[in-house]
């Protein structure tokens, strides 16, 4: 079955992507609706949207393409989105006049499901467990689950 | 957008992603039932457009944003086959609770056409 060059696009690996893709369209589509309606209202807010979803797309790609250079990208794009969720989600708890204007990652995510702070944490399980220096010699075995 | 038809449509839709998501994760690689429930929830996104389209010219106006409201429908018609091309790639278990995962993402989006269409004032 392994015929993917990409050692991250395999077995529940691909369901993961799925998400992270669907994920990204929202944020995307959500703070483009933002920005040309009503950027003024929200300036920080919604300018965080439109981050949040732009590396919502590159760690959607990262994951997707192969090779050590990707994976470094997924790191970092996956730990970003989970930071800015954990820190936005309590500064609209704690300071909510912040963030009046809902972003992905307002309440932890709870406006999408608490996906945005789940998936980070699945990202980075299995970043760990497909390690390029882990799946080398063991990706025939492991990828077909 | 009418209503009952949209309600109809969020059900078939959970309904769908739960039976894809259930007989993945028991195994089951994309099957005639799984593909035709995906595919049931694709048809009803583009009569949803079909009916969103004429439905002003009956006197039937959306008060929320049109463009977020096109944005969430155009998605959601979209969705489907991106996701069934991905999936369908790698032909296993995963790829039916990706199916399933893509039918549940369009039910919470169609949820959220019918506030924009409805509910929301613009």
């Amino acid at each position: 079955m392994v015929t993917n060059s990409s050692s991250r696009a395999v077995g529940v690996g691909r369901l993961l992507i799925a998400v992270y893709g669907i994920l990204a369209l929202g944020a995307t589509a959500r703070s483009f609706v933002q920005i040309v309606e009503r950027f003024d209202e929200a300036p920080l807010a919604y300018t965080l949207s439109a981050v949040s979803a732009i590396v919502y797309i590159a760690a959607t790609v990262a994951l997707i393409a192969p090779g050590r250079a990707w994976y470094l990208v997924a790191w970092v794009t996956i730990c970003f989105e989970l930071t800015g969720v954990l820190v936005v989600g309590t500064l609209s708890i704690t300071h909510p006049e912040l963030f009046a204007h809902a972003s992905v990652w307002s309440l932890f995510g709870a406006g999408y499901l608490f996906v945005p702070l789940v998936i980070p944490m699945l990202g980075l399980v299995w970043l760990y467990v497909r390690r390029p220096s882990a799946v080398q010699p063991a990706a025939p075995a492991s990828a077909t689950q | 957008m009418i209503e009952w038809f949209t309600y109809a449509q969020v059900g078939i839709a959970v309904a769908a992603g739960l039976l894809c998501v259930v007989l993945g994760l028991l195994g089951r690689p994309p099957q005639d039932l799984t593909m035709g429930a995906a595919l049931l929830v694709e048809v009803l996104l583009i009569v949803q457009l079909i009916v969103s389209l004429a439905a002003p010219a009956f006197g039937n106006n959306p008060t929320g944003s049109l463009l977020e409201f096109y944005l969430y429908l155009v998605s959601a018609i979209l969705l489907l086959p991106l996701a069934g091309v991905w999936a369908l790639t790698e032909r296993n278990r995963w790829s039916t609770v990706i199916l399933g995962a893509a039918c549940l993402a369009i039910a919470i989006m169609v949820y959220r056409m019918n506030e924009i269409w409805i509910v929301e004032l613009a």
